[in-house]
């Protein structure tokens, strides 16, 4: 498809704009201004519209089919929550109006959507109180792994390293190295959990934190949670929840509990804000009594009088991670979603997410090869190491998936899973489609052992075919 | 639950299959002492209470003050055809472009947003987006480290305290060296620039407009950052570019800002959208997603996520950034946008903020006893010096329905007095009038 930029007519406008009704006085210096305008393109509205319907054509999405993008949690996005952040009372006002004297009073619904939604999510994971600056997850770890150097600071710990499974996410090593950390990792034991002996190996007096995922990034549940917990406390280590899978355990067990110190949540996750083709997403970040003086600035508190206020100056306060209250916008949709589900409706969630899960385990088990053969929870990771005989790998498969209307899994990740294929369900799909799904991998399965040399040209139904990622970064074009 | 489509009778077909009796059993690994100890959220309410609660809510913020708050963040007119193409499901409720075959409309308007951003701002390069003008602006200042390999950070004083609250903060925990530079009069002061400008020297970073308003031509500082080898990091309002000389144009080395002015809605600070340009020679020192344009097998032109070597699901630890989801919504917002102005309309919303503002600053100049405080010129943002403490004569001019400015003693110790006062294209001359009058009954009260 054409670019908007050949799409150009010098002249064509797609905006009407007011017009000065003031003298032209603003004669500035020319060495203070460009030499010639920016070549944006000049197109009608209907022009620019068009351009862009047509463009969200080429787009596989929730609202179009069944998008199983495993740690992801593409589930459904309630529109009503779409509805009410253009409510024009949250929508139009200024970030700097609670900051003015008296501002405060004008912005009492904004600020307690955002005090609500950060006590909601203190009572769903069991934590003291979280900051809601976070704009993304890896913005979240970030921010958690800061709030645990400035505890090590005020202790005077000397803490050099933190400790990552070998199936995190690559936020989390990242995270922690860009905080200042060394990074230590541990391999997954034969029950897809983390290595008992080795993690006891490696923890000393040095480890900031243990940041773990919960349930994994192989979809299981890690018994021995407390244990480490138990562990890592007694070398004054603090445990950090990596919060992105909390979608399976709302309301069966909180991180607080468990004795996880710092967690964070992804909105765009479990709270069912919508992932918006890559962000904006939320990750706000809870943490257990200790830490709690040492939250960014500023925090939404409610005073006696019932009123909502900004809070400032909380004395070990790591300062700002964000411009303002975090993403406004994403918070308000989380909060509009839990007061939708409630409590039943949080434990529904946890419960149907597992049980899609497993149920596609289940179906799909004697067709693909499951390196840990256990219950999962949300997700379950399969390998296509049988198909791989024939020469099919996990990548033919979820092109494969695309001609068959499907998002493919997650593929290659986690790392510890040769030709992984991960699966995320959700609780927002039926039966139905989690069968109809399960026939579509189930044939092609079969395809692979029959007829190997059709998936290379796969897909066909997409208005590319594979495209030359090599190319792309060697002569890395990123502009017209 | 019209969110979970399994019927009971559902969940018990499944179960049966899985050989389960209850839902319960798919939870047995979970230790029965790790059971919630409280989990007191309230009962689900319908679609329509819940939306009743909510426009409650809204209604108890102020959105009828005519505004000329800004600080960073401005009240812009926004056409409605860029909502309606953000409501497109298709976009929204689509994830990053891991498949690119089935992900070719994010893609193809990530590269056209990093295009219009690259003719913007004259730089060679841009990112596919980043979380905001703050968390931007510290990014390019960790790159320039890596770029540079050295670890001293000059930045001007002028520089939003917003953006450099941020910096200090998440580079608490790592070895940098920060000089502040105290700008004098409001400008950047070039004297103190040159003395700390050294070859242990990263990066200098600079704003234009700066916080105070006054807009700069960073060639000469820019030039000076370079003979030393250090780098020119620049931040800038990007409506402001419709007139304003470019980083380009500036010669400088990354340049980045906030692009909530570009269609995104104010919406009590966020999501916004951080971006980040930079020279062709630092892309693989550069954090976050870039787009790329190839082909296909029949030769087609597509476009997927490229140079990924630089990022954290590759790299982990090595990453140039932790950096994973971004804002791309922003991003397609930002993009229609400025598809919709087109060429011609950015210079005009340019142009009309500028003689506005220069409208506004004469007319509240004129106010006895209130000074205009910049002799440099100025975009569409101003700094003006009030008889008296500006925090409270904002609080009197709210009763008057007008968000006045923002009142610099809030982060300036000295300038208790000084009030900073944004004008947009949607200020009419009429309204700026009537603050004018307003403000002079009641700073002469």
């Amino acid at each position: 498809m054409s670019l908007i930029f050949e799409k150009s007519t010098s002249g064509r406008r797609g905006a009407r704009l007011p017009e000065s009704d003031v003298p032209a006085t603003a004669h500035l210096p020319e060495q203070y201004l460009r030499a010639q305008p920016a070549e944006l393109p000049e197109v009608s509205e209907a022009e620019a519209i068009r351009h862009f319907t047509n463009l969200s054509h080429r787009n596989f999405a929730v609202d179009r089919n069944f998008y199983p993008l495993g740690s992801c949690t593409m589930k459904y996005n309630p529109k009503v929550c779409e509805e009410v952040v253009r409510l024009e009372g949250f929508s139009a006002l200024h970030p700097l109006l609670p900051q003015l004297r008296g501002g405060g009073l004008l912005t009492q619904g904004a600020l307690q959507v955002v005090y609500e939604t950060e006590r909601l999510l203190s009572e769903i994971t069991g934590m003291a109180e979280f900051t809601m600056q976070p704009m993304a997850g890896a913005h979240g770890e970030l921010t958690g792994v800061m709030l645990i150097a400035a505890y090590h600071r005020k202790r005077g710990n000397r803490k050099t390293k933190v400790i990552i499974p070998d199936s995190a996410h690559g936020t989390n090593p990242a995270s922690a190295a860009i905080a200042g950390y060394g990074v230590v990792s541990v391999p997954t034991d034969s029950n897809g959990v983390m290595d008992m002996k080795e993690f006891e190996r490696v923890l000393d007096s040095e480890v900031a934190a243990v940041m773990l995922t919960c349930p994994n990034t192989l979809g299981l549940f890690n018994p021995n949670l407390r244990t480490m917990a138990e562990r890592v406390h007694n070398v004054d280590g603090l445990m950090y929840c990596d919060g992105a899978n909390l979608n399976a355990i709302l309301g069966q067990c909180r991180p607080g509990d468990i004795g996880f110190n710092v967690v964070h949540v992804n909105l765009h996750k479990t709270f069912a804000t919508p992932h918006g083709g890559g962000g904006p997403g939320a990750g706000p970040v809870g943490v257990s009594e200790q830490l709690r003086d040492l939250l960014p600035t500023s925090l939404v508190v409610k005073r006696s009088d019932g009123t909502f206020a900004l809070e400032y100056g909380r004395s070990g306060s790591i300062g700002y991670v964000a411009p303002f209250y975090g993403n406004f916008g994403i918070i308000l949709r989380a909060y509009a979603y839990i007061l939708l589900l409630g409590k039943e409706g949080l434990i529904r969630v946890s419960e149907n997410a597992v049980l899609n899960a497993n149920y596609i385990m289940h179906r799909l088990k004697d067709y693909y090869d499951l390196p840990y053969n256990r219950s999962c929870m949300h997700e379950c990771v399969f390998s296509a190491s049988r198909q791989m005989k024939n020469g099919v790998h996990a990548m033919d498969i979820a092109k494969a998936l695309i001609d068959e209307g499907f998002h493919p899994p997650t593929v290659y990740f986690p790392l510890i899973v040769k030709e992984a294929l991960m699966i995320e369900p959700t609780e927002t799909e039926s039966k139905e489609t989690l069968d109809a799904f399960c026939d579509a991998m189930i044939r092609i399965a079969e395809r692979a052992e029959q007829d190997p040399a059709d998936f290379a040209a796969r897909p066909r139904s997409t208005p590319v075919s594979r495209l030359d990622e090599v190319a792309a970064a060697r002569k890395a074009k990123v502009r017209a | 639950m019209p969110y979970i489509p399994n019927t009971d009778n559902d969940r018990k077909a499944m179960l049966e299959t899985l050989g389960l009796d209850c839902v319960a059993d798919l939870f047995r690994i979970i230790p029965e002492s790790f059971r919630p100890k409280s989990f007191e959220i309230p009962p689900g309410k319908s679609e329509f209470e819940v939306s009743q609660w909510l426009r409650h809510l809204a209604g108890k913020n102020a959105t009828d003050l005519v505004c000329f708050l800004g600080g960073g963040y401005y009240d812009h007119f926004i056409p409605a055809a860029v909502d309606a193409v953000l409501r497109r499901g298709e976009f929204y409720t689509a994830y990053t472009p891991y498949q690119p075959e089935v992900s070719q409309g994010t893609l193809q308007v990530a590269y056209e947003y990093q295009t219009s951003l690259c003719r913007l701002l004259e730089m060679e390069v841009a990112n596919a987006s980043m979380y905001d003008g703050g968390t931007a602006l510290y990014e390019a200042a960790l790159m320039a480290l890596r770029v540079t390999g050295r670890n001293k950070i000059l930045v001007d004083g002028g520089v939003s305290p917003i953006y450099r609250k941020i910096l200090y903060c998440y580079t608490k925990n790592l070895s940098i060296e920060f000089h502040e530079i105290t700008p004098v009069h409001g400008q950047s002061d070039r004297e103190e620039i040159a003395k700390y400008l050294d070859d242990r020297t990263a990066a200098i970073i600079l704003q234009n407009p700066n916080f105070f308003g006054a807009i700069d031509d960073f060639t000469d500082i820019v030039n000076r950052a370079h003979t030393v080898g250090a780098l020119a990091v620049l931040s800038v309002y990007p409506i402001s570019l419709g007139l304003l000389k470019t980083p380009g144009e500036m010669n400088v080395d990354i340049a980045t800002g906030e692009g909530q002015s570009l269609g995104l809605p104010l919406s009590f600070g966020g999501p916004y959208l951080g971006f980040m340009t930079t020279r062709m020679e630092y892309v693989r020192k550069m954090p976050g997603r870039i787009v790329g344009e190839t082909v296909d097998r029949e030769g087609k032109r597509g476009f997927v996520l490229t140079l990924q070597a630089r990022e954290q699901h590759i790299r982990r630890e090595k990453a140039t950034s932790n950096i994973c989801t971004n804002h791309a919504l922003c991003a397609l917002a930002a993009q229609t946008y400025m598809t919709l102005l087109g060429k011609q309309g950015l210079v005009q919303v340019a142009r009309v903020c500028a003689d506005r503002a220069e409208y506004a600053r004469e007319r509240l100049g004129a106010i006895p006893g209130v000074e205009v405080k910049c002799s440099a010129p100025t975009f569409n943002e101003f700094t003006i010096e009030l008889p008296r403490d500006a925090a409270e004569v904002v609080n009197q001019m709210i009763e008057r329905g007008f968000a006045a400015g923002f009142p610099l003693g809030r982060y300036y110790e000295g300038m208790e007095k000084y009030l900073l006062v944004a004008v947009t294209e949607k200020r009419t001359k009429e309204e700026i009038g009537q603050f004018a009058e307003a403000l002079e009954a009641v700073v002469c009260h």
